[in-house]
């Protein structure tokens, strides 16, 4: 919880840093305008010059006015000569705003407006000066991009004006990407020596850039080498890809780890409060997934009723959500499954029942379609590692909320006194009622805590999946194969099993494709529950029976 | 689980009227289809047949998960699995009885291939064109995967909750695999449009009340064959492997072949329900794997009873009955009903329907003595007749 917090409270800081920083600048800039009002006039030979003249105003609006005209966008009104910028609307007029003050224009016509002139040329020197503009913004993020754009679409005039910026750029990530462009640069017009030295430090760049160059390098060489340079150049470059590739192969696994690892947990989730319900009291309730697809409806509602909360909504609708499938859950227990004790399939049977009930319900309340769940800022976005890998933060933040869920449980059923009845109940009901523990009131609020986990579930696959009435349909055989694979009874054996058949499934899925991935794994599981009625990890002594 | 009491009387009697009825109902809708004209009062009109028939069917599948569940103590919730294979089976027949009338005119491939670029039939669709072919894979499908499934969970004595939920996994992995367009199958769409069997018009009216009675015949057939395997000596061993399986084993059974033997004969006979079910609703597709369908099938039987063999079948007829009228008049509330009835079944009637008739047919009489005039029973009359009995 403590890191959601903090989480939270840096994007407010953030934030608010951004909001004090914005209205500062001036709304319009004398030598701007002036420039400006000589776009019209100025004829299209002329224009690179007055253009350049633009660029070197400075202005915060500079850039955009740059881009208007290279967009095609930039428009003039015939009477007047005011310079706009123009998008097409409804019914043939054109929308105006004005690039550099406030003023606001009517809709005008085609006919009454004319468009400022360019040419490929004009275009092209734009988009250098732009790239200029934003080599040397002071915002990082900024800088970064247009990097990376220079990368992409290399010209003259950017490598020229990121060697000028290169001795004084402050930050490491920009300096890093801008040295890599230079000495790929150096690669592809440079002589043998400076071919030879750029490989040589570009070698442990993960850029797909740098790669893509190296092959398109060492295409460029002839089959059959005939002098020594290029022999040692074709020697050194298939090294260099091959060490690419290798290190791309290494995260290409890791990273099907963390995608099995969160798959995983949310098959952990789903199947934690299942393992409770079914692991330790021994109860089929076919209506787990209710309580999960209920989680996520209440993750739902939270968002609907506190609208302008959606940052905090998850962490709202974690214990609301608990709070409503642990409720429905003991209502459940007490109108239904107690009567039904040592008869497991007619549980089953009821407990079916309840879950159509459950989902036509939420059919009639929220109707048959999909719910859609925002998910707040601090959920979006990804950890870049390096440029081929990169954890979203999404799928991190499930990852250690179900750890931290699961361990919460581990915690309440071997340390708390709860913990302790429950085992009893659930060891020998007799001999835990002669010694004055009251079952039925265990077994209610094992049930409702089982249910609760479930709803928690929920919150997080709201975040994932679409929320609809057949949320819970779609986890309830994983969450019970879970459950029986790890073997019944044993929380640490959930863990294992959700993990492992979360990481088995990401691995076969590049090579099978999901849905035969998915097959592979039921197939597997029932052949291997074949071999090991009990599990993973089965229990063990006189209460495993 | 209460052991049932055999009465050999009482069920030799059951057998020949629910026969009789059976046979009766059949020849009552014929004639009533084909001798009154529309119109008139005593006119069964076509599409009444057809839903008939699709209840008989389900009163075929409900007598395959009463044999497993009921005699065996198997709950199968993917006895849909085996439903919808042998439906398959006839759909791929249907589906070669199209020939060149399909929407692309292909004389060689069904519609589906041609739309996915094949150019030749995968190998198994080999001897789908002969209709013995169809009838032997209507029993081998089902039957295989049944001989399979069986006789790996049952060694290994996967039993109760375990076993159901495995069923239930085996049907939603097929599910998942038929969904598929590479398995050959049709994929999404399932194999459909079909126009005739054996030479007669799907379309046809007299073909549907051919079908219908061809679905009662085969019913008559499955209860015959039900009532017989429960009654034997097998039959027996099997009740007592539901009831006490480990005592069973003690004694020198093995109760693995029992069950695997009983799993094979009821999957079959679920496979030629589905074999009969698809001709006469035009289509099937994955969708009929779903776990839910093969819940329902359970529910029929619950619903129906499951200690008796024609509770499956009053529970298929009324409970579909009730799924017809219900989606019909408020489709919101089926759902409600359905969930309801799960709940109540399990809770308060526990031995169903047929559990309950015993005793009407207690009061009927009473009644009936009342109304002829004859002095109604005693309290204490009746309950020494209950004793004898």
């Amino acid at each position: 919880m403590l890191r959601f917090f903090s989480v939270l409270f840096s994007c407010l800081l953030c934030w608010q840093a951004l909001a004090e920083t914005a209205p500062s600048t001036p709304n319009t800039d004398p030598s701007l305008a002036k420039l400006v009002k000589q776009l019209p006039k100025t004829k299209l030979q002329k224009m690179a010059p007055l253009v350049e003249k633009i660029s070197q105003t400075n202005h915060p609006k500079t850039r955009d006015l740059l881009q208007y005209l290279m967009d095609g966008e930039l428009y003039y009104i015939k009477s007047g000569r005011a310079v706009v910028r123009a998008q097409a609307g409804d019914n043939g007029q054109y929308l105006l705003t004005d690039v550099l003050g406030e003023k606001t224009y009517e809709p005008l016509a085609k006919s009454k407006i004319s468009k400022v002139k360019t040419n490929n040329r004009l275009r092209g020197t734009i988009r250098s000066l732009i790239a200029q503009i934003e080599l040397t913004s002071p915002d990082k993020v900024v800088r970064l991009e247009a990097v990376k754009q220079l990368l992409d679409n290399p010209n003259d005039e950017g490598f020229a004006s990121i060697e000028t910026l290169v001795s004084t750029e402050q930050d490491k990530d920009v300096l890093n990407l801008m040295r890599i462009t230079l000495q790929l640069r150096q690669l592809e017009i440079g002589d043998h020596s400076q071919k030879m030295a750029a490989i040589e430090s570009l070698k442990d760049s993960l850029e797909p850039e740098v790669k893509n160059t190296f092959v398109s390098q060492l295409n460029a060489l002839p089959e059959k080498p005939q002098d020594a340079d290029t022999k040692a150049l074709k020697a050194r470059l298939q090294k260099a890809i091959q060490n690419v590739q290798d290190k791309r192969d290494v995260y290409a696994v890791v990273e099907n780890i963390f995608f099995g690892l969160s798959l995983g947990s949310v098959l952990l989730l789903a199947a934690i409060g299942l393992a409770i319900t079914f692991g330790v009291m021994g109860v089929i309730n076919m209506a787990h997934g209710e309580m999960i697809m209920l989680g996520a409806y209440t993750t739902y509602v939270v968002q609907l009723v506190f609208p302008h909360l959606i940052e905090y909504s998850l962490l709202i609708a974690v214990p609301a959500a608990f709070l409503v499938s642990g409720t429905v859950g003991i209502i459940i227990e007490r109108c239904v499954i107690r009567f039904l004790k040592g008869r497991p399939l007619e549980t089953l049977l009821a407990t079916f029942g309840i879950s159509l009930i459950l989902q036509q319900l939420v059919r009639t309340v929220f109707s048959p379609l999909n719910r859609q769940v925002a998910a707040p800022e601090w959920m979006s976005g990804s950890w870049q590692i390096n440029p081929i890998f990169s954890l979203t933060f999404n799928r991190l933040y499930i990852i250690l909320f179900s750890l931290m869920v699961f361990f919460a449980l581990l915690m309440i059923l071997k340390k708390s006194s709860l913990g302790l009845h429950v085992r009893a109940v659930s060891q020998n009901r007799d001999m835990a009622r002669a010694l004055s523990i009251k079952s039925d009131w265990v077994d209610a609020i094992t049930f409702g805590l089982g249910s609760g986990i479930a709803g928690v579930a929920g919150v997080v696959l709201s975040q994932l999946t679409n929320v609809g009435p057949n949320l819970g349909q779609a986890y309830i055989i994983d969450s019970f194969l879970v459950v029986v694979f790890g073997g019944v009874g044993n929380l640490w054996g959930t863990l294992v099993a959700a993990m492992s058949l979360g990481s088995i499934n990401k691995f076969l899925e590049p090579i099978t494709g999901s849905v035969l991935a998915n097959i592979i794994v039921l197939v597997g599981l029932v052949l291997f529950i074949q071999k090991r009625p009990k599990g993973l990890f089965p229990q063990k002594g006189r209460a495993a029976d | 689980m209460t052991s049932s009491t055999a009465k050999p009387m009482s069920k030799f009697s059951n057998l020949h009227i629910v026969i009789g009825l059976l046979l009766l109902s059949t020849v009552y809708v014929t004639i009533c289809n084909l001798m009154f004209a529309e119109g008139s009062a005593m006119h069964v009109s076509d599409y009444t047949v057809s839903l008939f028939g699709k209840y008989l069917c389900y009163a075929l599948l409900a007598l395959a998960v009463d044999l497993v569940w009921g005699y065996c103590g198997i709950l199968s919730l993917g006895h849909g699995a085996f439903f919808t294979l042998g439906g398959y089976a006839m759909g791929m027949y249907l589906m070669r009885q199209i020939g060149d009338r399909g929407v692309y005119g292909n004389p060689d491939l069904p519609d589906f291939m041609v739309f996915l670029n094949w150019t030749e039939m995968p190998w198994y669709w080999g001897g789908s064109d002969s209709i013995l072919w169809m009838v032997v894979m209507v029993f081998v499908g089902p039957g295989l995967l049944a001989y399979v499934f069986g006789s790996l969970a049952f060694r290994s004595r996967v039993s109760g909750v375990y076993l159901s939920i495995m069923t239930q996994a085996v049907t939603y992995a097929l599910m998942l695999a038929f969904f598929r367009n590479e398995m050959g199958f049709g994929g999404n769409n399932g194999l459909t449009d079909f126009k005739e069997i054996l030479g007669f018009s799907l379309q046809e009216p007299h073909t549907k009340l051919g079908l219908f009675v061809a679905t009662a015949v085969a019913l008559c057939i499955g209860y015959v064959v039900c009532h017989f395997i429960v009654n034997s000596k097998m039959g027996r061993v099997v009740t007592a492997i539901r009831d006490a399986e480990s005592r069973v084993r003690f004694v020198g059974y093995k109760p693995e072949s029992y069950k695997v033997w009983i799993y094979v004969v009821s999957a079959m006979l679920a496979g030629v329900a589905g074999a009969l079910y698809v001709p006469q609703v035009g289509i099937i597709n994955p969708g009929e794997f779903s776990p839910l369908n093969s819940i329902e099938m359970v529910i029929w039987v619950a619903v129906g009873g499951r200690n008796s063999l024609y509770g499956a079948l009053i529970g298929a007829i009324v409970v579909s009955y009730a799924k017809t009228r219900f989606t019909a008049i408020m489709p919101e509330a089926w759902l409600f009903a359905l969930g309801g009835l799960f709940v109540l079944v399990t809770l308060l009637l526990p031995k169903g329907i047929a559990g309950l008739l015993p005793s009407i047919i207690e009061k009927v009489k009473a009644l009936t003595a009342t109304l002829i005039g004859n002095k109604p029973p005693t309290a204490t009359e009746k309950q020494a007749s209950e004793v004898k009995s």
